[in-house]
C-alpha cells in the first residue's frame, strides 16, 4: 500500500505548495480539483484491491472535487469577472514560506504520535495535518471569497487523509454523509458568493467588513 | 419513536416546502412543535427509546436535551405565525422548511449513538441556519451569513478531525475503529493517550466553535445581530445546547480514560475567557442584539466552567443549560419585536420602550433581569448553584473570578438594557408595529417558566437534570 500511497501524497503536498504560490484563481481552483483526483487514487491506494466500496467512493470523490465543485467555482469567477487574488494580507512567498515551515511542523508533530503497526513510516498522517495547515493559511490570509472556499475545502482534503487511516472500519455511511455534507456546504456558499456579488458587485470580503466592534 | 423524532419533522419541512401557500404555511410550525413536544413528553415516559440498532438512542444527557429543545421550539414556533404575518411581503417558502428540517438535525444530533452521525447532524444545522440568517437579504446579512458559514465550517471539519483522532486512538489501541458512544466510553481506559488529547483539544476547539466560546465567538455577534429573533432564540437556545451535548459526549469518553483533569482544566480557562469576552463587548456595545449575543457568549462559558468544576457544578451547569435557553428565548424574541417596532437595533435610537411596547419592554427588561442571575429568576438558582460547587471543591479563586464577571455583565448589560427601556420614546417610526397576542403570549409563556423554575425546581426536572449529571461524570 505504502509503495503507491507515499508518492500519491508527496505529489498532494507539492499541489499545496502550487495553491499557496499562485495569483491566479483559476490556476487555484485547477490544484484543487486535482487534489479530489489525487484523494481518489488514495482511496484505492489504500484499500489495496478495487472493491466496490472503494470504487464508490473514489468516484464520487471525483465526481465531487473535481468536477461539480470546481465548475461551480468557474462559474462564479467567470460571473465575478476576476482572475487574481490582488493585496493577500501576507504575500505569496511568506505564505510559500509558511507553507513549508507548517509542513515540516506536521512531520515533527506526527512523529510525536504513536502509529498503529501498519502506518508506521507512512505519510499519510503528516500529509494529512500538512494540507489541512494549508488550507488555514489559504482561508485566512485571502481576501477573495473564492480563495476561501478553496481554502476550506484544502482543509477538508486534510481531514480526508486523516479519515484514510481509518478505511477500514468506518461504515460507507458516515463517509457518504461527509461528502454529502460537503457538497451542499459547498453549495450553500456558492449561493452566498452569488449573493455577496450581486450585492456589493464585487467577492471581495474585505468589503464586508461593517460587523464590528 | 426514537426515528419519529426525526421523522416527523422532516416531513413537516417537506410538507412545507411543497404547499403553495404563502400564508398558511407558518402554521405548520406550530403543528409540528405541538406534536414534536407531545412525542417528546412520550419518549421521556419510557425507560428506553432506540431505533436502528442502537443508532439512535435517548440516553440521560440526551433526554434533558431534547426536553429543552422541543419546548423552546414550540414556544418559538406558536411566535411564528404572528411574526411571519407581519412580514408578508417575504416569502417563507425557504424560512419554514429550513426552521423545521432544524429541528429534526437538532432530535438527531440528541439521539445520535455514533460520533460520525452526529457529526453530520450538527453539519446540517449549520446549512439550515444559513439561510435563516440571510432571511432579511441585505448587505449586512450577506455579511453574516458568510462569516457564519465560514467560521461554522472550518470548526466542524476541526471537530470531524478529532473524530478521526479519537478513532485513531482506538484503532492505536487495536480496539478496531468503532465511533459508537458506549463503545468508546467502555474502552476508554485503553484508548492510546496522545491521540486522546490531540482529538480533544481538536473537537473542543471545533464543537466550541459551533457553541460560540471565546476566542471561537467571532461569527456569533454577526449572525444574532443579523438574523430574525426567533432565529436567534433557536440558535442561542437550541443549536449551542446541542453543541454542548456533544462536547460533553467527548468529555465523557476523555474522564472514563481518566484524563479528566486536562479536560476540566481546559474548560476552566475556557469558561473564564468566555466569561471576560462577554462581559467586556457587552459594556461597550450600543447594539442590543449584538450585545445579546455577547450574553450568550458569557452564558456558554458558564457552562463549561460549571463542567469543569465538575461535581456539583456539573448538576449547576446542566440545570443552567435549561435556564439560559429558555431566558434566552425571552431576550431574542422581546428584542425582536422592539426592533421590529423602531426599525432601529441601537441604543441611540431607541428609547422608551417600556412606554410604547409595553408588554415587549418589560418582558426585555426582566429578561434582563434573568440572564443576569437576579433571583428570583432560575438562572440565579443555577449560577449559584456553580459557585457553591467552586466555593466548596477547592476553587475559591475561580468562584470569585466568576463572581467579579458577573458584576461586570450585569453593569455592561445594564446600561444597554436600560437606555432601550427608558426614557421618552422618539416619535412613531414608519413600522406602526404594536405589541398583539401572538408575538406576546409565546414569550410571556417562557417567562412564565423562567419565574416559576426559579422558584420551584419541580422533582421530575431536578430527576431529569441529576440523571444527565450522573451520566456525564463518569468515573475511570
Amino acid at each position: 500500500m505504502q509503495i503507491v500511497a507515499d508518492p500519491l501524497l508527496v505529489v498532494l503536498l507539492l499541489v499545496n505548495f502550487f495553491m499557496l504560490g499562485t495569483s491566479r484563481l483559476r490556476a487555484l481552483i485547477n490544484g484543487s480539483a486535482a487534489q479530489g483526483v489525487l484523494l481518489a487514487l488514495l482511496v484505492v491506494a489504500v484499500h489495496g484491491e478495487v472493491t466496490l466500496q472503494a470504487a464508490l467512493i473514489a468516484l464520487a470523490t471525483i465526481a465531487l472535487k473535481s468536477i461539480v465543485i470546481p465548475s461551480m467555482l468557474t462559474r462564479a469567477l467567470r460571473d465575478a469577472a476576476i482572475h487574481r487574488e490582488i493585496e493577500p494580507v501576507i504575500g505569496f512567498v511568506p505564505s510559500l514560506l509558511l507553507g513549508g515551515l507548517g509542513t515540516g511542523l506536521s512531520v515533527v508533530f506526527a512523529r510525536t504520535l504513536p502509529l498503529a503497526p501498519e502506518h508506521v513510516g507512512s505519510l499519510l498522517v503528516p500529509a494529512s495535518l500538512a494540507t489541512a495547515f494549508t488550507g488555514f493559511l489559504l482561508l485566512a490570509t485571502r481576501r477573495k471569497a473564492i480563495t476561501q472556499v478553496v481554502g476550506y475545502l484544502a482543509l477538508e482534503n486534510g481531514v480526508f487523509v486523516m479519515g484514510l487511516t481509518l478505511v477500514e472500519a468506518m461504515p460507507l455511511l458516515v463517509e457518504t454523509g461527509v461528502l454529502l455534507d460537503l457538497v451542499v456546504a459547498i453549495f450553500v456558499m456558492g449561493i452566498i458568493i452569488e449573493h455577496i456579488s450581486r450585492e456589493f458587485s464585487s467577492i471581495d470580503t474585505t468589503r464586508l467588513s461593517s460587523l464590528k466592534e | 419513536m426514537a426515528l419519529a423524532l426525526v421523522i416527523v419533522p422532516l416531513a413537516f419541512a417537506a410538507a412545507a416546502a411543497a404547499m403553495p401557500w404563502q400564508k398558511w404555511r407558518p402554521w405548520l410550525l406550530p403543528a409540528c412543535g405541538a406534536v414534536h413536544l407531545a412525542m417528546t413528553i412520550a419518549a421521556l415516559g419510557r425507560p428506553e427509546v432506540s431505533a436502528i440498532g442502537g443508532w439512535l438512542k435517548l440516553d440521560d444527557l440526551g433526554r434533558l436535551v431534547l426536553a429543552l429543545v422541543s419546548v423552546l421550539f414550540f414556544a418559538c414556533s406558536l411566535y411564528a405565525p404572528g411574526y411571519l404575518a407581519l412580514r408578508a411581503e417575504r416569502s417563507n417558502r425557504v424560512f419554514v422548511p429550513c426552521l423545521l428540517f432544524f429541528l429534526a438535525m437538532n432530535s438527531l444530533i440528541v439521539e445520535a449513538q455514533h460520533l460520525g452521525l452526529m457529526w453530520v447532524a450538527i453539519e446540517a444545522t449549520t446549512l439550515a441556519s444559513a439561510p435563516l440568517i440571510h432571511y432579511n437579504h441585505h448587505a449586512r446579512s450577506i455579511e453574516a451569513t458568510w462569516k457564519y458559514l465560514l467560521i461554522g465550517s472550518v470548526g466542524i471539519a476541526l471537530a470531524l478531525f478529532g473524530t478521526f483522532f479519537l478513532a485513531y486512538a482506538a484503532l492505536r489501541a487495536g480496539l478496531g475503529t468503532s465511533l459508537f458512544f458506549p463503545d468508546l466510553v467502555r474502552e476508554a481506559p485503553r484508548l492510546s493517550r496522545p491521540w486522546l488529547h490531540s482529538a480533544f483539544v481538536l473537537l473542543f476547539v471545533g464543537y466550541g466553535t459551533k457553541m460560540g466560546l471565546a476566542p471561537m465567538h467571532t461569527w456569533k455577534p454577526d449572525a444574532y445581530g443579523e438574523a430574525p429573533g426567533i432565529v436567534g432564540t433557536l440558535l442561542a437556545g437550541a443549536l449551542t445546547s446541542c453543541a454542548f451535548l456533544a462536547l460533553l459526549r467527548f468529555f465523557q469518553i476523555v474522564s472514563a480514560a481518566g484524563e479528566a483533569a486536562f479536560a476540566r482544566q481546559l474548560m476552566i480557562g475556557i469558561g473564564l475567557l468566555s466569561m471576560a469576552v462577554g462581559g467586556v463587548f457587552m459594556a461597550r456595545q450600543r447594539d442590543y442584539k449584538r450585545m445579546l449575543a455577547y450574553s450568550s457568549v458569557e452564558h456558554m462559558g458558564i457552562l463549561v466552567l460549571g463542567v469543569g468544576i465538575g461535581g456539583l457544578g456539573v448538576f449547576g451547569a446542566l440545570l443552567h443549560l435549561v435556564n439560559n435557553a429558555i431566558t434566552k428565548g425571552v431576550l431574542f424574541l422581546s428584542a425582536g419585536n422592539i426592533h421590529r417596532a423602531y426599525g432601529s437595533k441601537s441604543t441611540e435610537d431607541v428609547r422608551g420602550a417600556l412606554r410604547r411596547l409595553p408588554f415587549s419592554g418589560a418582558l426585555f427588561l426582566a429578561g434582563f433581569f434573568a440572564a443576569t442571575g437576579s433571583p428570583p429568576f432560575a438562572p440565579f438558582l443555577s449560577e449559584f448553584t456553580i459557585v457553591r460547587a467552586a466555593m466548596t471543591s477547592g476553587h475559591a479563586i475561580v468562584g470569585g473570578l466568576f463572581l467579579f464577571m458577573l458584576a461586570i455583565v450585569f453593569i455592561g448589560m445594564g446600561g444597554a438594557v436600560l437606555a432601550v427601556v427608558q426614557g421618552e420614546p422618539p416619535a412613531e417610526g414608519p413600522s406602526g408595529y404594536h405589541d398583539r397576542l401572538g408575538t406576546i403570549a409565546p414569550i410571556l409563556l417562557l417567562m412564565a417558566i423562567v419565574l416559576f423554575l426559579g422558584v420551584y425546581v419541580p422533582a421530575p426536572l431536578v430527576a431529569l437534570v441529576q440523571n444527565a449529571a450522573t451520566f456525564v461524570e463518569v468515573k475511570p
